[in-house]
């Protein structure tokens, strides 16, 4: 790669050096400098409409938009003067003369960049006398309501469509203060990736049909997470209220998913919230399986456990620690998972983002780790074995196999089909409520924490596994899931080198990741 | 005086002299005017001699921002390896203006050879006659004549056995004056919305089909011709005042005057005379009250500003105003100026392509108070918040419709406040105030 | 008095009526034979097939009085486009009808240069005589829709009238009644 020439200017007094081509709004960004704007968005092409983002530039006749503005050597750049901010409350200004002020009933609130920079640099009144524009509400169809109402026109929507998911569903109709957003009638929002065009909007026009009225923003707890619904592995932000997982959104992130997520993954967060839980650890007696102190469900599983050979019918939802934690178990046995299938669907315009073909966090990781990918979930397991049920509900599993083991052990969050067969049920947190890693299918091992707190007894899975490994007189010491992680680190050579603090939030690749993962940021608007 | 009369004396007919000589309109008829000789003299010199030639002629363009033309036609270059396009901005749309429609109407070929000379000169193969969808009788003539000249060689694959390719399309628009700025043409031509797009790039690097681009206005285009055959020295001569100003120019003169129509005279024609004398001054037992002397999107002048106005780029700017596209919007003391910038206000609005906020919303807004004003609901306040608003529309933007709105609001709040002032103070009481308050 | 140009474009439209899509059953397409091989010629002058829009729209609309929805379908398929995308483009320009109009549909230009001129009393005179009631309405008759249009170009001309294709100059009310009569 040739050497990128570096660019020195001043930014609200501060030096700035950054690569040639950098515009003033990026540039201002690496001073901690937002300057405020509404249709400039890192994953879309420039489109400098909504004069937001204008600031003075020393020497330049007329203010800049920064969002469209390439940095010049020596340039000294003015963000709060007299002359931008009142270019700004200008905007603003105006932005607000047909907007419905209806803050108080709309889904935005709290979340809302219009009414950020309002409070932030707006008039305190409006000078506007006549009646406003009205446009009712419609709906978009796939999970998008349009309110043209609250429309800025900033025109991020229609661009994502055009230029990101290369299907242009939606366009700009009309001209002059008529102007808002259309769709051709019987031609949806029903593209694969189209939701995130309720992420892109600025205000409260686009708006989550799925999300709509179930809460305030401020009212929300938000956690860093990743998708669990395929192995892409998008990053996402878990958003909860009381404890429920209320909606899903993408966490940018340049190496995997840029700023998006596909529908399917961001609506598929229901089965997080199930109520239909194990929460209690259980062991068979006299009159079947009946609620055990955790004390005694561990030492009855490591009595079962011990000096036999193992086969662990593991979920491809669990994290690498207690994979990692599951082969431990398994002594001379072996592993296989079960990984639900459904149709790819690639963003056109992002270079290596799709939903998956595969429907579960970390395909990669139970590969890597050992266990190994099959439909015959219980295909491997040989008479005698005793069976480790962790994490699959073995719904469509031909139960007759079962008669070959010659103990279950469930370790799951739900009690799977042919669970009368089991001595011990311990009940395991599911992702939404755990920490841990997975490893997407470019083999990049990525965190997530825990959004939402687990039911009843229900412990971390990996926390379940240490304990169960360590009554074994395994020597564990897990406080942590950094522990886990740091032992499987140094007991596994894909894993090797990599720690909690190294992977941080945007993840990095196993040692030995195929070639095909990017090593360089990936390309929005890649063709 | 000026077609649809007689040329006035006083006129230098250049590019109006076959106005209303239907026999022009053809390939003869045009030949037999001596057309095309130019275009021949063209494809024999090298393309920088032509460049240079316009260039030393002091050629301005005529659409309204008076750019250099030959300094546009040197920003090409040549051999690139890219296809290069010429455009012609013939979206005339500008109210007040209507020369263009005479220019195509009446002389097709020496657009036709206007375009053929500049495409050679730049390099481009092909040239745009974008034409604004309401001529559909220039549109008729154009496709006439581009038909006439294939048919005859001049243009198509070896134009005038040059062994040069000069392609030329009309391609008509729908309705939409911001087609009529440049970047918006392109836009337009592509297939889209006519949006305005940010510049830099400038069209001479990536202009329509993101090829280097050079845009044109009719009237600049046809000019070239007599340059060619004429010479620099010749078409330099013909300015009465400032060397910046070179040439004839022609005016469309409308509203309240004796003699609405096109006129052409040399750079420096003294606009009192032209006002006066040519045009047959103002309709009986009325007085000239304003000029809007470059189409809407230029300053609005009082009368003595205007008649103290040499009709050049340098002196319609000396006398608060500009020279735009040359079209004379005439107002006499019958008409509510109000009513008139009310008017003007609402075809921004109306033509706002809906790209930047401040236009998108500040059009609308501007016209709603002004027309409120207009109807005697008006307060004092409200002419603060449209010079506010005015200021917030100018120079913000990507284009200048924003801030060709704003030009006749704040030149005329300030140049006739008084009939402002009048229609608010007639109303004692203003209910949308006091509900607000 | 003024030499005055001869007129282009006719003045009689197509039967718009007969291809109301409600009236006439299914949508028949607009390019086929010489309209298709119409479009193909236009698709060589320029290097994007997208460049081809304007025109295929306005012969769209020269083929049925009108640009309707299906017609756009049709031309983003021809032109490998989106439906969405070309609705956005036809409702930015103004000439392109999204619906159908009256038989004779008459602009009047009411711009300020016309507005000054007296337009106003021209457009009234149009609404009038043609018993439209009021503006953009289609006459009882069916004959007639009265628009307000944005600065026809012909200023000097006071006060310029389209109707349909034909470009009237410096008409004024006393002028309508003939204008009308002429049509009929």
């Amino acid at each position: 790669m040739a050497e990128q020439k570096m660019v020195k200017l001043t930014i609200e007094g501060r030096p700035v050096t950054v690569a040639e081509g950098t515009t003033i709004l990026e540039a201002a960004k690496t001073v901690g400098i937002l300057i405020p704007h509404y249709c400039y968005h890192p994953g879309l092409p420039i489109a400098g409409v909504c004069r937001m983002c204008l600031v003075e530039v020393d020497k330049a006749p007329k203010l800049a938009p920064s969002c469209a503005t390439t940095v010049v050597e020596g340039q000294v750049v003015h963000v709060y003067s007299e002359k931008s901010l009142d270019a700004r409350k200008g905007v603003l200004e105006m932005l607000l003369i047909n907007h419905p002020l209806d803050c108080p009933i709309c889904d935005q609130s709290g979340e809302c960049e219009l009414q950020d920079y309002t409070y932030q640099e707006g008039r305190l009144d409006s000078r506007y006398r006549e009646p406003k524009r009205f446009n009712p509400a419609e709906d978009f169809g796939g999970d998008v309501m349009y309110v043209p109402n609250r429309c800025i026109l900033c025109t991020r929507c229609v661009r994502f469509m055009d230029d990101v998911a290369h299907e242009p569903t939606l366009n700009v109709s009309e001209r002059g203060d008529r102007a808002l957003i259309g769709k051709f009638e019987g031609r949806d929002m029903t593209h694969p990736w189209a939701a995130n065009v309720i992420d892109l909007c600025p205000v409260g026009a686009l708006l989550s049909k799925d999300f709509l009225n179930k809460a305030r923003a401020w009212e929300l707890d938000r956690t860093a997470s990743i998708c669990p619904n395929c192995t892409q592995g998008c990053n996402v932000i878990m958003e909860t209220r009381e404890n429920q997982i209320v909606r899903m959104r993408p966490r940018p992130n340049e190496y995997v998913n840029a700023f998006f997520m596909c529908d399917w993954g961001r609506l598929n967060y229901r089965w997080m919230n199930e109520k239909d839980r194990v929460e209690q650890p259980m062991v068979r007696g006299k009159n079947g399986l009946t609620p055990a102190s955790w004390e005694m469900a561990i030492s009855a599983a490591a009595r079962a456990l011990e000096g036999k050979r193992v086969f662990v019918a593991a979920s491809p939802m669990l994290s690498n620690e207690s994979l990692f934690l599951l082969t431990q178990l398994m002594q001379d046995g072996g592993g296989a998972f079960r990984v639900q299938e459904g149709e790819e669907a690639p963003l056109a315009g992002v270079e290596d983002l799709s939903l998956r073909r595969e429907r579960a966090a970390n395909v990669y990781g139970a590969e890597t780790l050992g266990f190994k990918k099959t439909t015959d979930l219980l295909g491997g397991l040989r008479q005698g074995d005793v069976l480790v049920v962790a994490g699959d509900d073995l719904a469509g599993v031909d139960t007759s196999a079962l008669s070959r083991a010659s103990d279950v052990i469930v370790i799951s969050s739900v009690l799977p089909t042919g669970s009368d067969r089991a001595s011990v049920v311990l009940p395991i947190a599911n992702f939404s409520e755990e920490e841990g890693t997975v490893t997407n299918l470019r083999g990049r091992v990525q965190r997530f924490t825990q959004a939402r707190q687990a039911p009843g007894e229900t412990r971390p899975s990996w926390l379940v596994l240490g304990d169960l490994l360590g009554a074994m007189g395994k020597q564990t010491s897990f406080f942590l899931p950094s522990d886990v992680f740091s032992r499987l680190a140094s007991s596994h050579k894909s894993f090797a080198g990599l720690s909690y603090e190294t992977i941080g939030f945007r993840g990095l690749p196993v040692v030995d990741a195929p070639a095909t993962r990017p090593k360089t940021p990936i390309a929005v608007g890649a063709a | 005086m000026g077609f649809p009369q007689l040329p006035h004396p006083r006129e230098t007919t250049v590019l109006s002299k076959y106005f209303g000589d239907a026999e022009a309109r053809t390939l003869a008829g045009w030949k037999k005017r001596g057309g095309y000789k130019a275009l021949e003299k063209a494809l024999d010199m090298q393309p920088a001699e032509i460049v240079n030639i316009v260039k030393e002629s002091g050629l301005r363009g005529r659409g309204g921002a008076g750019f250099p033309t030959g300094l546009k036609w040197s920003f090409m270059k040549p051999g690139d390896g890219k296809p290069h396009y010429l455009c012609c901005n013939a979206d005339e749309s500008e109210p007040g203006t209507f020369k263009d429609r005479e220019l195509m109407r009446w002389t097709p070929h020496a657009l036709v050879e206007g375009c053929a000379i500049a495409a050679y000169a730049i390099g481009a193969e092909t040239a745009y006659v974008y034409i604004r969808g309401e001529f559909t009788e220039p549109l008729y003539w154009m496709e006439q004549a581009v038909k006439e000249a294939y048919a005859a060689g001049i243009i198509g694959e070896n134009a005038m056995g040059s062994a040069k390719r000069i392609d030329v399309h009309v391609h008509k628009g729908a309705g939409a004056y911001i087609c009529g700025e440049e970047t918006a043409l392109m836009e337009s031509l592509e297939g889209r919305r006519g949006n305005p797009r940010i510049k830099p790039p400038f069209p001479a690097v990536s202009g329509v089909f993101g090829m280097p681009t050079t845009i044109n206005n009719v009237e600049t285009l046809i000019a070239a011709a007599p340059i060619l055959l004429n010479g620099a020295d010749w078409y330099k001569k013909m300015s009465l005042s400032s060397p910046k100003s070179t040439g004839t120019k022609l005016y469309s003169v409308c509203g309240n005057v004796q003699r609405p129509g096109t006129y052409e005279v040399v750079m420096g024609f003294p606009f009192k005379e032209f006002l006066y004398d040519l045009c047959g001054g103002p309709l009986h037992g009325r007085k000239f009250k304003a000029v809007i002397p470059g189409g809407v999107s230029v300053p609005i002048q009082n009368m003595e500003e205007a008649e103290a106005t040499l009709m050049d780029y340098e002196g319609f700017v000396e006398k608060g105003s500009m020279l735009g596209s040359g079209g004379v919007i005439v107002i006499d003391d019958a008409q509510p100026m109000v009513t008139v910038i009310a008017r003007i206000a609402r075809f921004f609005a109306h033509e706002s392509c809906a790209q930047c906020t401040q236009c998108r919303e500040g059009t609308a807004w501007t016209t709603k108070i002004l027309e409120r004003i207009r109807d005697g609901e008006g307060t004092m306040e409200d002419l603060d918040t449209l010079l506010d608003i005015a200021e917030q529309m100018t120079g913000k933007t990507i284009c200048v419709l924003s801030d060709s709105c704003a030009v006749p609001v704040v030149s005329g709040i300030k140049k006739f406040r008084s009939e402002f002032e009048a229609l608010i103070q007639g109303r004692r009481f203003h209910p949308v105030a006091a509900a607000v308050a | 008095m003024t030499p005055s140009p001869e007129l282009v474009g006719g003045l009689e439209s197509p039967d718009y009526a007969s291809h109301d899509k409600a009236a006439h059953g299914p949508y028949a397409s607009v390019f086929t034979g010489d309209v298709k091989r119409e479009l193909d010629e236009l698709l060589t002058r320029y290097p994007t097939k997208m460049a081809a829009l304007l025109p295929a729209l306005w012969i769209v609309q020269r083929e049925r009085g009108w640009v309707s929805e299906e017609a756009m379908v049709e031309v983003a398929d021809l032109l490998e486009l989106t439906p969405a995308y070309v609705k956005g483009v036809v409702t930015f320009y103004t000439m392109y009808h999204q619906h159908p109009v009256a038989k004779y549909f008459i602009q009047v230009c009411t711009t300020s240069p016309c507005g000054i001129c007296g337009a106003e009393d021209v457009v009234k005179a149009f609404v009038r005589h043609t018993n439209t009631g009021e503006l953009g309405l289609t006459s009882p008759d069916g004959k007639y829709t009265v628009i307000e249009v944005e600065c026809l170009g012909a200023c000097g001309f006071a006060t310029p009238v389209m109707i349909n294709e034909k470009f009237i100059e410096s008409v004024t009310p006393d002028k309508v009644p003939e204008l009308l009569a002429e049509l009929a």
